[in-house]
């Protein structure tokens, strides 16, 4: 058996898994671990890693989710440039099915030459290249994402292109987390660390967890191996009251990250203010168009509105992307909010914990 | 927000682009985020980018320590 | 044909019932559909079965029009077929009717009936009526078909999922997941499972070796729209049956299992149009598996899972490393994520 059939086999989960319940034998209190990323979420859940813990470890979502953190606002404006005869709206398929605050989707604009659903960020070249129509690209995503974006939209200044544009949500991860240390009612005992983004920005890049206000954070994988030690060293240092950041996705994950990435991002994009969904406004935790790069920047050539921030009536999806609310504490749970009328976007992202809950567990 | 496969670079093609393959799936990948990207490498690709290579050896090594396990599970338990 | 030449579009007038209408049933369209059953352009035919009959219908839009291991002429007539086989019958004629997209190209419209035309012959089935309107640009989706079927009944007992009960034995007739990645790889033109081929294939031959079981066959069902995922589902929801079903089963063919992941897709949710799920009673699984695997179509057949009293109205995964969960109806459109 390889590395990458070990990750996914049945004979070194149980392992980790027993591994786990020892360490959780004797303890009396209820640990409860934050996974961060949304990718955890459903991985968890896909895996059926939550049927194998023992109770007193509890999973609660984090705000790493980047259709769920971004505000109704964002659609609306989206869905403003679709309807325009010469705009063709770019998007990765994660935000077709997102409600803006009247319900309404890009999902409305399928099958018209009015949204193009692209895999890569790279399909935007040739997409606007073979188009006399302005091509707007929906900038969604974590510090995984916002490099691959950043490269192609470099690219498109180089080769001087006029009809691409890049409306941005860029969020980075860790003043969201700098953000969750300062709620003074600490409702969790530790983070599961994005693994992808921490192999962009490096395991240095979390050791303000280290300090007096912080938790310890355990950088995991994805692979059933890769998030079961993760939970299983995460589990360790918080019995043991040590904040520590360990690397536990050391196969793709350096001390220093990616630093080539980082430095196509800080090329284009600078950092400014952020209004997260339920999080509001954080400083610095956003990436914008740095200002020699104006002409692509969406927002300003077609002078869209500021964010705003609608919740729909008896939506608490803001409560559930930071771990306060379980889905099922939601009045609209399974009822009017499921995966085919969703309402908020922790039901409808592919990501979010109100889909993967109804949809993976027992 | 992290959905990326490992593969591995096939070949080196210009303008930072290369061909990766995953069992029998080849695609074409950018490589233009990593500092030297050669065939052979394993790459994570995210969103047809490759975002960092893979230390393999790191990987085995995990993997070994997760296989030793049981027994240092039973060590601890017969020094108890 | 020299028609090709003149005619390279479909127009409006192709559906006026005047000349033009004529020239394109008569010189193209029926030239390619006729057989013993369709020798003369009559309003309506006359049918000669030799049980009692089975009838079905069905309409294909799929977009694009063709693709990788099959197109949507293909996709009429064995999707057809197939309703009428797992419904214990033996598929013998169809209709065609079609709705054209003013500007749709003439020689695909050739090469897709032409599709049609041979998946029939091949098959025993024939064409014996059909009707084409055409809509103007931009009201229709190029091509759509839609093919009524009709089978003579074979198979003398139930097949209706009330008969079904726990301890019953699941069995899928072959790899999942390849239909719906390759239309979604060639409708969105993705750079990925470009090596993915549909799995569209007439299932008659396979269920007839199902039928000999008799009453031990309780259900059979072909697994499209949902894949293997949605079939589950249907059986048990709203009634006090559960199954229980393994990840680790279900054949998968590599560049599926591949694409998949790279796209974020799982292949028990995705749509095949060559494989079918049956229930068998307990104990029958094994000798309904050897029966499938004699067949070139079920070669990678297994069996997935078993019908339970436990969580009713559920079906439950045992994923690949021994942990449970849900496996729910798929939800929505499918589309590739990053996330």
């Amino acid at each position: 058996m390889n590395w990458e059939e070990g990750l996914k086999s049945r004979e070194i989960a149980g392992k980790l898994t027993a591994r786990i319940k020892k360490s959780t034998a004797g303890y009396s209190g209820t640990i409860c671990i934050m996974e961060v990323c949304g990718t955890h979420t459903v991985a968890l859940r896909r895996s059926g890693i939550h049927s194998l813990l023992p109770d007193n470890i509890r999973l609660i979502s984090g705000p790493g989710c980047p259709v769920c953190v971004t505000p109704t606002g964002y659609i609306d404006n989206a869905l403003d440039l679709a309807s325009e005869k010469d705009i063709i709206v770019a998007t990765f398929g994660d935000m077709v099915k997102v409600p803006g605050s009247n319900r309404a989707s890009l999902s409305s604009f399928m099958g018209e030459d009015k949204i193009k659903i692209v895999y890569s960020p790279g399909e935007l070249i040739t997409l606007a290249n073979h188009t006399d129509k302005q091509v707007v690209f929906l900038g969604i995503g974590f510090e995984t994402t916002i490099p691959t974006i950043a490269s192609v939209f470099l690219r498109a200044s180089r080769e001087k292109m006029k009809n691409l544009f890049l409306y941005t949500a860029f969020k980075t991860v860790p003043p969201a987390l700098k953000a969750l240390l300062q709620d003074k009612n600490r409702y969790f005992n530790g983070f599961l660390l994005p693994g992808h983004v921490s192999a962009v920005i490096g395991r240095k890049a979390y050791d303000f967890l280290t300090e007096e206000n912080g938790v310890p954070g355990v950088i995991a994988g994805f692979e059933p191996a890769d998030m079961l030690s993760g939970i299983a060293s995460l589990v360790e240092l918080i019995i043991q009251e040590r904040n520590a950041v360990v690397n536990g996705y050391t196969r793709a994950v350096r001390e220093d990250g990616n630093r080539k990435a980082r430095e196509v991002i800080s090329e284009l994009l600078e950092p400014g203010e952020e209004r997260w969904r339920s999080l509001g406004i954080i400083p610095d935790s956003g990436l914008r168009l740095k200002k020699e790069f104006q002409a692509f920047d969406a927002e300003k050539v077609f002078s869209l509105p500021p964010v705003i921030d609608k919740e729909q009536p008896g939506c608490i999806c803001g409560e559930v992307i930071l771990g306060k609310a379980a889905p099922a504490e939601c009045g609209l749970f399974g009822t009017e909010c499921t995966p085919d009328h969703p309402v908020g976007p922790c039901m409808v992202s592919s990501e979010g914990t109100c889909s993967a809950y109804l949809r993976y567990t027992i | 927000m992290c959905l990326a496969v490992p593969m591995e670079i096939t070949k080196i093609l210009d303008s930072g682009q290369a061909k990766a393959r995953q069992g029998k799936n080849e695609i074409d990948i950018d490589v233009s985020l990593l500092e030297d990207p050669k065939p052979g490498d394993y790459v994570i690709i995210h969103a047809g980018f490759a975002i960092e290579t893979l230390d393999l050896n790191e990987a085995e090594k995990r993997i070994d320590l997760f296989r030793q396990l049981d027994e240092q599970n039973q060590e601890a338990e017969q020094e108890a | 044909m020299d028609i090709l030449k003149r005619t390279p579009e479909i127009k409006l007038e192709h559906g006026s019932g005047g000349a033009l209408s004529r020239e394109l049933i008569e010189e193209i369209i029926y030239p390619i559909i006729k057989n013993d059953g369709y020798s003369e352009l009559l309003d309506a035919a006359e049918l000669s079965l030799q049980g009692p009959p089975l009838f079905t219908t069905d309409t294909f839009v799929v977009d694009p029009p063709v693709f990788p291991g099959g197109d949507i002429g293909k996709l009429a007539v064995f999707g057809t077929c197939n309703d009428v086989a797992v419904a214990g019958g033996h598929p013998r004629y169809l209709s065609m009717g079609m709705v054209l997209e003013e500007g749709f190209p003439v020689h695909t419209l050739v090469s897709v009936l032409e599709s049609a035309a041979g998946a029939a012959a091949e098959n025993g089935v024939r064409f014996v009526t059909g009707d084409t309107k055409v809509v103007p640009r931009g009201k229709g989706g190029g091509i759509f078909l839609n093919t009524a079927g009709i089978g003579e009944k074979e198979f003398q007992y139930s097949l209706s999922p009330s008969g079904i009960s726990p301890g019953d034995e699941i069995l899928i007739s072959g790899p999942v997941g390849s239909h719906g990645i390759t239309i979604l790889a060639a409708r969105e033109k993705l750079p990925v499972g470009t090596n993915v081929v549909s799995d569209c294939a007439f299932l008659y031959p396979l269920c007839k070796q199902l039928f000999a079981f008799g009453e031990k066959v309780k259900f059979i069902r072909d697994a499209t729209r949902g894949g293997a995922a949605a079939i589950l589902n249907e059986i048990v929801f709203g009634t006090q049956l559960g199954i229980d079903t393994r990840e680790e089963a279900y054949p998968v063919l590599p560049e599926v299992a591949s694409a998949a992941e790279i796209l974020g897709l799982n292949p028990l949710e995705v749509a095949n149009e060559g494989v079918l799920v049956t229930v068998v009673s307990a104990g029958s699984g094994r000798e309904a598996l050897r029966e499938m695997r004699k067949n070139s179509l079920g070669e990678k057949a297994a069996i997935i899972g078993t019908v339970t009293e436990d969580h009713p109205g559920r079906v439950v995964l045992e994923t690949s490393i021994g942990g449970r969960r849900i496996l729910d109806f798929p939800r929505g459109l499918l589309l590739p994520r990053i996330c």
